[in-house]
């Protein structure tokens, strides 16, 4: 009899659960009742060069050692978003929802959103450009949607797979100074640091502090960071301006040479505005 | 009161009930199969817990090894420059040759006992088996293939054109549980296949095992010699250290600069992955450039020809000075003798490693 009892007992709470999870299911489409504890924030990467806006395969531009160039394509890597609070406090977006491939010729890929970010106002953006290292080395079922290694070469892929690793930024395009079989440059910038001997370590941490303007995350509202993201950076450094007609290509063959692409590249990203 | 809640209970089951139309499960899935690691051999370096084997897993990997659907012409598969024969390589082969002929830079590696490779290729480019396959299918002049375009292909199986017609859905989802395709599960059934190529089992490996008259006087007398002279860098039962070496090669006119290709470290340069040396005896032509077409070439070169190269390894200078290693020429003889006990039949004989019939040797 008493096993019945408890057997009774134990349904009850089940069956209790189950319903009390399909009310609260139900009941989240309506505010009053319970308190949402996200909202959230797009991030729109507008790729740009120099103060035009960057058009594919059309229109020709110059970088700072006066070399013309067309882009023919331009791919990059945000992972390990965050957030800060005027008070100091970060939100750091899950690890495994914080992977993007943002692409000039696609445009959904520009525009990023990040879920289930804390309420609150805040006052900077901070990510990474290129994969992480933990990441780099994790196991096959740890790279999957834009991590998915079977992306082609010829195509947008973006992984190597004879020096496994990721392409961190792809940058091609045609100048007048390209290579002189087919007039084209190619700079793809990986190297996450090495598995078990240390590489070069190309990946880059990049910084946006909003100023006097706030990021409000709110139940009914979320802001959209428009971020530009100016291509002209990648050749025209600080230190190092890269020219075409020295660097064709500009790939894991040479370390050092795509060491100053990144630390040109880490300056490219600038606020808009946010609305 | 017990009356109420029963019944409450039961008009909650009733009304949840068309909620859940899950079937029963079902029981049979996939068969475990048991990997079994050799007497005397370490822990394996791939990690079993994130792949087990089944026995459908298995099977789904060795129809992804040897058929051609991997290529771009779909012709060259795993197999075709990895031949059960020739312990998993391109026997007779300097420089392999993948899809329209089109020849590689370096020797094929075998492929056995990868369960404890920390790294792949000969120059480590890979960390991870799972990651292996990617580099063939995509190399120009192996495969010249896009992998998504093979998860395309397979998901449009069968081919009543194919050799066979595989129904590679099924198969997935006999190894997974669905049918679905993706990058995972197809690294994962062939890393599946490549763990069962385990070779143990070859003369020495009986004399090892406490069997004194497995090997002749002679190949004892090889035995001895090779561990004062070999097994520095070719250790322990696997017959390697995993480690990256310059062992005095000329580099030829590509200049190949082996491991310093993937770091760009110079003290890298020309080294290269210090191969097993288990079925050596069938491996042949020999080095990551197939240079030589003999063991007793290999020897004539650890006692002729090893080059003063800047990185060459310090344990291939003696101590007069000299480069390389000193044998006399029956030293080489009792040596070829030992190595070829290395040979082990039952692997490259077993059927379970086989070709099921779509394969191609090119």
């Amino acid at each position: 009899m008493k096993s019945i009892h408890q057997y009774l007992v134990l349904a009850f709470t089940v069956c209790a659960v189950t319903l009390f999870s399909y009310s609260s299911g139900a009941a989240s489409s309506s505010a009053e009742t319970f308190v949402a504890t996200g909202g959230k924030i797009r991030i729109e990467f507008d790729n740009v060069v120099g103060n035009r806006n960057l058009v594919l395969n059309s229109v020709t531009y110059k970088n700072a050692s006066n070399e013309d160039f067309v882009i023919t394509k331009f791919n990059y890597f945000i992972s390990n978003v965050k957030f800060k609070k005027a008070d100091g406090s970060v939100y750091i977006v899950p690890q495994d929802s914080s992977y993007f491939l943002i692409k000039e010729d696609t445009k959904a890929s520009q525009h990023i959103t990040l879920n289930n970010v804390p309420l609150g106002d805040y006052v900077a953006a901070e990510f990474m450009v290129g994969v992480d290292s933990a990441r780099n080395t994790a196991p096959i079922e740890k790279r999957f949607g834009v991590l998915d290694p079977s992306g082609s070469m010829m195509d947008d892929g973006m992984y190597w797979a004879w020096n496994s690793g990721y392409i961190f930024t792809k940058l091609e395009g045609s100048s007048s100074k390209g290579n002189p079989v087919n007039g084209k440059f190619y700079y793809h910038i990986g190297l996450f640091g090495g598995y078990n001997q240390r590489t070069v370590n190309n990946t880059r941490v990049v910084k946006v502090a909003f100023g006097s303007v706030k990021a409000s995350v709110t139940t009914t509202s979320g802001p959209e960071v428009h971020l530009l993201v100016d291509v002209l950076k990648v050749f025209d450094g600080p230190g190092t301006n890269v020219s075409i007609a020295d660097y064709n290509s500009i790939m894991a063959g040479q370390p050092a040479k795509s060491q100053q692409v990144a630390d040109n590249y880490v300056n490219m990203f600038t606020l808009g505005h946010i609305h | 009161m017990y009356r109420a809640i029963f019944l409450l209970v039961l008009s909650l089951f009733c009304c949840s009930a068309g909620d859940k139309n899950e079937p029963i499960p079902n029981k049979k899935g996939p068969k475990l199969l048991e990997w079994t690691k050799p007497k005397g051999f370490p822990e394996p370096v791939y990690d079993l817990s994130r792949n087990p084997l089944t026995q459908e897993g298995v099977l789904l990997g060795r129809f992804l090894f040897y058929d051609g659907i991997l290529s771009r012409t779909n012709l060259v598969g795993c197999g075709t420059c990895h031949q059960q024969a020739a312990a998993f390589t391109h026997h007779g082969h300097e420089l392999s040759h993948g899809v329209d002929d089109r020849l590689g830079v370096r020797n094929s590696p075998a492929i056995q006992n990868i369960a404890w490779s920390n790294s792949f290729f000969w120059d480590g480019g890979v960390h991870d088996l799972d990651l292996v396959p990617f580099n063939p299918i995509e190399n120009p002049v192996e495969m010249d293939e896009k992998a998504f375009n093979v998860l395309a292909k397979l998901r449009k199986t069968p081919n009543p054109n194919s050799k066979i017609p595989v129904d590679y859905p099924k198969m997935f989802k006999d190894a997974f549980g669905t049918d679905e395709i993706n990058s995972e599960r197809m690294m994962k059934a062939l890393s599946q296949f490549m763990m069962t190529m385990v070779s143990a089992n070859s003369k020495y490996d009986l004399y090892h095992s406490g069997e004194t008259n497995a090997l002749s006087t002679q190949e004892k007398k090889g035995l001895l010699l090779f561990e004062k002279n070999c097994s520095s860098c070719h250790q322990g039962v696997l017959f390697t250290d995993n480690s990256f070496r310059n062992n005095g090669l000329l580099p030829m006119r590509n200049n190949d600069r082996g491991r310093a290709g993937i770091t760009a470290n110079p003290a890298d340069e020309h080294k290269f992955k210090v191969p097993s040396l288990r079925n050596v005896g069938l491996t042949a032509p020999y080095m990551h450039d197939g240079r030589y077409h003999s063991l007793e070439e290999v020897l004539d070169h650890y006692t002729e020809s090893v080059q003063k190269l800047k990185t060459l390894d310090p344990v291939l200078i003696q101590a007069n000075g000299n480069t390389g290693i000193a044998l006399s020429q029956s030293d080489k003889a009792d040596l070829i003798a030992f190595l070829k006990t290395l040979s082990d039949d039952q692997f490259i004989k077993d059927t379970k490693l086989s070709d099921p019939g779509i394969g191609n040797s090119l």
